[in-house]
């Protein structure tokens, strides 16, 4: 027998959280290792914010028409840089799927280690590739005269982590409950693009008929979007009338939220998919 | 929590050479109304090289997945490396190494990637993780593929590598199951000197299913298990010699007529697919008495034959396995996944 297993599992008797820790970290860096790998998806991912922005964007700008300065370019960019962390994010969390299908999920849900950190870290991971895709989108900023500034950068980054990281445990989670790789697609287009469309970071949430108004309350991104969309105006100067026609903020029940509170709604989002997923992995036979 | 208390001082004091790797008393698995396992019991002792035979569908993947913590028994108790599995199941899996059937690696990341992730979630001390890998990788004989991405492997290489995985952490105990299924012959053959070579220096101990006869030779200790009860447990020469005696095979021109009166003669008859066994005492002279016995029925083909463990198989179970390869499907599957990625 070997000498080096004896005394180690001592340690391991009750809760460590450096173990937690250890466990979460090489996940993550293993979502870091595989995004650089699939130089396809990056480009992807790219690609489709582009589109809109560009396209979208400025084809619609006439029609829209500009209100003290700002046009729906401008307005666009804030949804833009969200719609790249959506997706980017939700589909690292479904990647579960493939880790299923291709065997690797079992080498992680064998390990003598905690659910929680597994899916800690996968979210993690998520996270940061989505809050990378998301932050590229920030370099077309200055193509829409968006002006950025250090901390505006920073506030971007932060909300894009919180909310990428939401989404990643909801894509782990809807992972967890897909058994067949065919349904996979399905499901993504079912969920994805009501999301993104409903989350206001296409077109203003105000003056909407109530049953669309509805929708978009119940819609937690919704609550991801906003801030993102109050703190790129905050750094410019935008006036009054145009912060009118371009409507940020959501009101509930009649009451404007507060930017921190929209973020609670948001962290309260990536608590309930994280316990979610730990307990959808945690079942044995 | 006496046991607890018992299992935690053992951990702290290492075992003694005595305890056996695996032990397990009335095991049993029931989904519903099918009972899978059925009071199952036998130890394995250290350092020794196990196997499960058993035709598909008999209860062996069920049993190991009870002894990894992946299934719940629904009847009796089961210690792995001095543990129970329900009681605590992280503690085993701590000290288990295990390959699946199914490959488990990512084959985004190199070899040498996939072995530190594993290497973290084992809590393999960082000073060593180095050597080890070093180690491992020698003993599969894959050094010199240390960078090289998984997805350029065989799947030779592959199954080499997952069993240098399962060795990283130093498990008291390596659990393969169906290791050598869709393997090629010349692969399995190094597959199980690597497997030898493993418990001679690793002194691991080795617990492995197989539905391959020629496979269960390679083992110290074999289980027979047939419709989840284990049949027959002994070493490979014992099992023969409780089959005892030697076989001659004929093909006659009406098999079925050549057992009915070879039967009224009073010889044993067994009927494989592909003729008649008349069990006899002694191989070398016994053709002359059966040849009346089948009363001018044209033999086509007669052969001596010592036990092989087909014999013993058939002797336990009264049929023969079955050689399905019921991983042709996942296999399959996971080719056509792979092709729309």
């Amino acid at each position: 027998m070997t000498v080096a297993t004896a005394p180690r599992s001592a340690v391991r008797d009750g809760f460590s959280l450096a173990a937690e820790a250890r466990t979460a970290g090489v996940v993550w860096r293993r979502e870091l290792i595989r995004f650089t790998r699939q130089r396809a998806r990056i480009v992807s991912g790219l690609v489709q914010p582009v589109l809109f922005l560009f396209v979208l964007g400025v084809g619609l700008t006439p029609l829209v028409g500009e209100t003290g300065g700002v046009d729906f370019t401008q307005f666009m960019l804030p949804g833009v840089v969200a719609m790249s962390v959506i997706t980017t994010a939700i589909f690292s969390g479904a990647s579960v799927v493939w880790d299923r299908e291709f065997g690797f999920l079992r080498e992680m849900l064998v390990a003598p280690v905690s659910r929680a950190a597994l899916v800690v870290g996968k979210a993690a991971g998520g996270a940061t590739v989505a809050t990378l895709q998301g932050a590229a989108m920030l370099l077309l900023a200055p193509f829409v005269g968006v002006r950025l500034t250090p901390l505006l950068v920073l506030q971007v980054l932060a909300v894009s982590l919180l909310m990428s990281f939401a989404l990643t445990a909801f894509g782990v989670f809807v992972a967890s409950r897909i058994q067949r790789m065919e349904s996979f697609q399905v499901v993504m287009q079912l969920l994805l693009f009501p999301m993104i469309f409903l989350s206001g970071a296409m077109f203003p949430l105000t003056g909407l008929p109530a049953w669309l108004a509805a929708l978009t309350r119940i819609n937690p991104l919704t609550y991801a979007v906003d801030p993102l969309r109050r703190l790129v105006f905050a750094a410019q100067d935008v006036p009054p009338e145009a912060l009118a026609r371009f409507g940020t903020g959501v009101t509930l029940f009649g009451v404007r939220l507060p930017v921190i509170t929209e973020l609670v709604v948001v962290a309260a989002f990536a608590l309930l998919f994280l316990t979610l997923s730990v307990r959808a992995f945690g079942r044995p036979e | 929590m006496g046991s607890a208390t018992t299992a935690a001082a053992t951990a702290v004091t290492g075992h003694p050479d005595s305890a056996p790797a695996v032990d397990v008393r009335g095991l049993g698995k029931r989904f519903g109304d099918l009972e899978a396992v059925v009071d199952v019991s036998f130890s394995v002792h250290r350092g020794e090289v196990f196997a499960f035979l058993g035709p598909n569908g008999a209860g062996k993947s069920t049993t190991i997945k009870m002894l990894c913590t992946l299934a719940r028994p629904t009847a009796g108790t089961a210690r792995v490396a001095g543990y129970d599995v329900v009681a605590s199941p992280r503690r085993v899996r701590e000290r288990i190494g295990l390959v699946f059937q199914d490959q488990t690696l990512d084959e985004q990341l190199t070899a040498e990637e996939n072995l530190r992730f594993h290497a973290v979630l084992y809590d393999v001390p960082r000073a060593e993780v180095d050597a080890r890998i070093t180690r491992v990788l020698d003993l599969v004989d894959l050094a010199d593929r240390r960078t090289s991405l998984v997805s350029t492997f065989s799947g030779g290489m592959a199954r080499r590598l997952e069993i240098a995985r399962a060795l990283l952490h130093t498990p008291d105990v390596l659990f393969l199951d169906e290791p050598t299924v869709g393997l090629d012959p010349q692969t399995r053959v190094r597959m199980w000197e690597d497997v030898r070579r493993l418990r001679d220096e690793e002194g691991v101990t080795i617990f492995l299913t197989t539905h391959y006869m020629d496979e269960a030779e390679y083992a110290d200790r074999i289980a027979i298990i047939d419709h989840g009860r284990i049949v027959a447990l002994d070493t490979p020469a014992a099992l023969k010699a409780r089959v005892g005696r030697d076989v001659v095979h004929l093909a006659t021109a009406d098999d079925e007529a050549a057992a009915t009166r070879l039967r009224a003669a009073g010889y044993e008859v067994q009927t494989p697919a592909d003729g008649v066994d008349v069990v006899v005492d002694d191989g070398e002279a016994p053709a002359a008495p059966i040849v009346p016995a089948l009363d001018r029925l044209p033999v086509r083909q007669a052969r001596v034959r010592r036990p092989t463990l087909d014999d013993v198989f058939l002797h336990f179970t009264g049929r023969e396995i079955r050689d399905t390869g019921g991983d042709g499907m996942s296999f399959a599957r996971k080719y056509m996944a792979a092709r729309r990625r």
